[in-house]
């Protein structure tokens, strides 16, 4: 077959080449250009600064028309006060790493967790007929309902706090994982396995990476709930050998009747919350999203 | 022991596919359905065979059973290549991978080292004249592209995964069906000129029967509901008049086949 072209051969060839390439030139979608650094700042950072500030102008405004007690309802710069005043002494950062790292640590456990579970459920049918609705369900149990539980198992120490983190996040993580499994498109894996996977092999190669958009929701709806279930643990669980986070930081607020502290814990509940999600699902989410050509919603 | 120059080629012996009595059913008892019944072909070494046949005629079928992605019921396939690779209708790459990851995605599989599978994977983009495309990302080629990378992914699985000197099986599921006809048409040139460097076998399903005298040297009729093979025609090096005169053989049989079923139901 590999026998020498007649020159002919050769010069239809060329012309060949040629007329793919110009095919190439014209078929591919056009790149979409991308706005320049301030323009991007004018339309996503502008808009939430603005609201955050109406926001504030309005509650501003309903102190000043004095409706409510100054205990029910503070000005805005006395919260702003106690917040300074934490964030000067050290104590805000103090707070703030206990919880987050808490939340962090509890995070790592539940990925560990629920990635094998969600692989399980999503491809072993008598696992998922087993514990499918039971995990779906769990998805919906507050996880507060877990802290009683979890004091009575394991006494006011770390671990009750960790175990009522793990039961909020490990179903949505692995809910999130098995949805984006179910959504890949049939093709993948059996052009996979037309390539040579076995069933270790699509799984890290086709499977994970497929499901990755999916995967990444089910990880940040898990960091939201291990976020939340931590701060109604703290809240409930307030003991001396368990720290100061910023659950307890709010608890010690009621009890001191200073609403100052309560909303400038909510403040800094809420901020670690948004911080999380612009440092990293965000980017993350794009960077995925971007890669496999999907920017509609960005 | 004498050294003959004349050493008969045992071309007959070494076939790279043998099927022999290929049976498929779907499902049990009286609700089966028979997709193949007794199917016999054998396609040589760096063969191009085109698998012709109306819808429901099992080609899809008879591939996935070479393929071994199934199993037939009865009946033996017999392969001396190595991986047989296969290519669908819709490209199916991996929407995460750049073209040349994707190429590379099967050598990956087969443990091959990543200097030496970037090396394949580039010189396989290049044979399919996407040697600067690499980078790009299947979102960001048009349809004709996307389809040159599968060739060129599928061309790895086969070819990359072996030891050197086994031959490759190319196994083709209407993969042009997709396109326009100007990009069909240069791809099917293009899949002629890759075939003749590359020494792979092909089997190509087609419902066309331009395309299957084109890019085939033989090209073979199945039947539909059961799939069997009616006829098979030589069309190697076909030109002109012989050409045009074959197509409307095949296509005369073609219908044939196709309008016995009308009566049958």
């Amino acid at each position: 077959m590999a026998t020498p072209q007649p020159p002919e051969t050769l010069e239809a060839d060329r012309g060949l080449a040629a007329v793919g390439a110009g095919l190439d030139a014209l078929d591919a979608p056009p790149q979409d250009h991308r706005r320049s650094a301030g323009q991007r700042f004018l339309h996503t950072a502008v808009p939430p600064i603005v609201a955050f500030a109406l926001l504030v102008g309005a509650w501003q405004a309903l102190w000043a028309s004095a409706i409510w007690p100054e205990f029910q309802l503070p000005a805005p710069l006395a919260v702003w006060d106690t917040v300074w005043t934490t964030v000067r002494s050290g104590d805000a950062g103090e707070i703030l790493w206990t919880s987050v790292s808490r939340a962090v640590f509890g995070f790592a456990i539940a990925v560990v967790i629920a990635t094998p579970l969600g692989l399980l459920v999503a491809k072993v049918r008598v696992v998922r007929a087993a514990i499918g609705s039971l995990l779906t369900g769990l998805q919906s149990l507050p996880s507060v309902a877990w802290v009683p539980a979890a004091i009575l198992w394991f006494g006011l120490t770390p671990s009750a706090i960790y175990f009522v983190v793990l039961m909020g996040s490990v179903p949505s993580i692995a809910n999130g994982l098995v949805s984006g499994i179910d959504q890949i498109p049939p093709l993948l894996p059996r052009v996979g396995q037309a390539l040579g996977a076995g069933r270790l092999s699509s799984a890290r190669h086709i499977l994970l990476p497929a499901a990755l958009p999916g995967y990444l929701a089910g990880l940040k709806q898990g960091w939201a709930f291990s976020w939340r279930s931590l701060m109604a643990a703290e809240i409930i669980a307030t003991s001396p050998q368990l720290g100061l986070g910023l659950g307890q930081f709010l608890h010690n607020g009621q009890s001191l009747n200073d609403i100052s502290m309560v909303i400038a814990a909510i403040f800094l509940i809420l901020l670690v919350g948004i911080g999380i999600e612009l440092l990293l699902f965000r980017p993350l989410e794009r960077a995925v999203l971007r890669a496999r050509g999907l920017t509609g919603a960005l | 022991m004498t050294a003959t120059l004349e050493a008969p080629t045992p071309s007959h012996v070494d076939a790279a596919v043998t099927l022999s009595g290929v049976r498929k059913a779907f499902g049990h008892g009286p609700n089966a359905v028979l997709a193949l019944d007794g199917v016999d072909l054998t396609v040589a070494p760096g063969e191009f065979v085109c698998l012709l046949g109306a819808s429901g005629c099992g080609k899809s079928t008879l591939l996935n059973l070479v393929a071994g992605l199934d199993a037939p019921t009865s009946g033996s396939i017999a392969l001396t290549t190595s991986r047989p690779a296969v290519m669908f209708q819709e490209a199916a790459l991996m929407p995460w991978l750049t073209a040349v990851r994707n190429v590379e995605l099967p050598l990956r599989l087969a443990g091959l080292k990543r200097g030496a599978r970037r090396a394949k994977a580039n010189e396989l983009l290049s044979l399919v004249r996407l040697g600067e495309a690499g980078g790009k990302r299947p979102h960001e080629l048009s349809g004709g592209m996307r389809q040159r990378v599968a060739l060129a992914r599928a061309l790895a699985s086969t070819l990359g995964s072996a030891e050197e000197g086994t031959p490759g099986l190319l196994l083709m599921d209407e993969p042009f069906a997709a396109l326009d006809a100007i990009t069909r048409d240069v791809l099917q040139a293009e899949l002629v000129r890759v075939w003749r460097e590359t020494d792979t076998a092909i089997v190509f399903v087609t419902h066309d029967v331009r395309e299957a005298v084109r890019l085939g040297q033989r090209v073979v009729l199945l039947s539909s509901r059961p799939g069997r093979v009616v006829r098979e025609w030589g069309v190697d090096g076909l030109a002109g008049a012989d050409e045009t005169e074959t197509i409307e053989e095949i296509t005369a049989h073609l219908r044939e086949v196709i309008s016995g079923h009308a009566a049958a139901s």
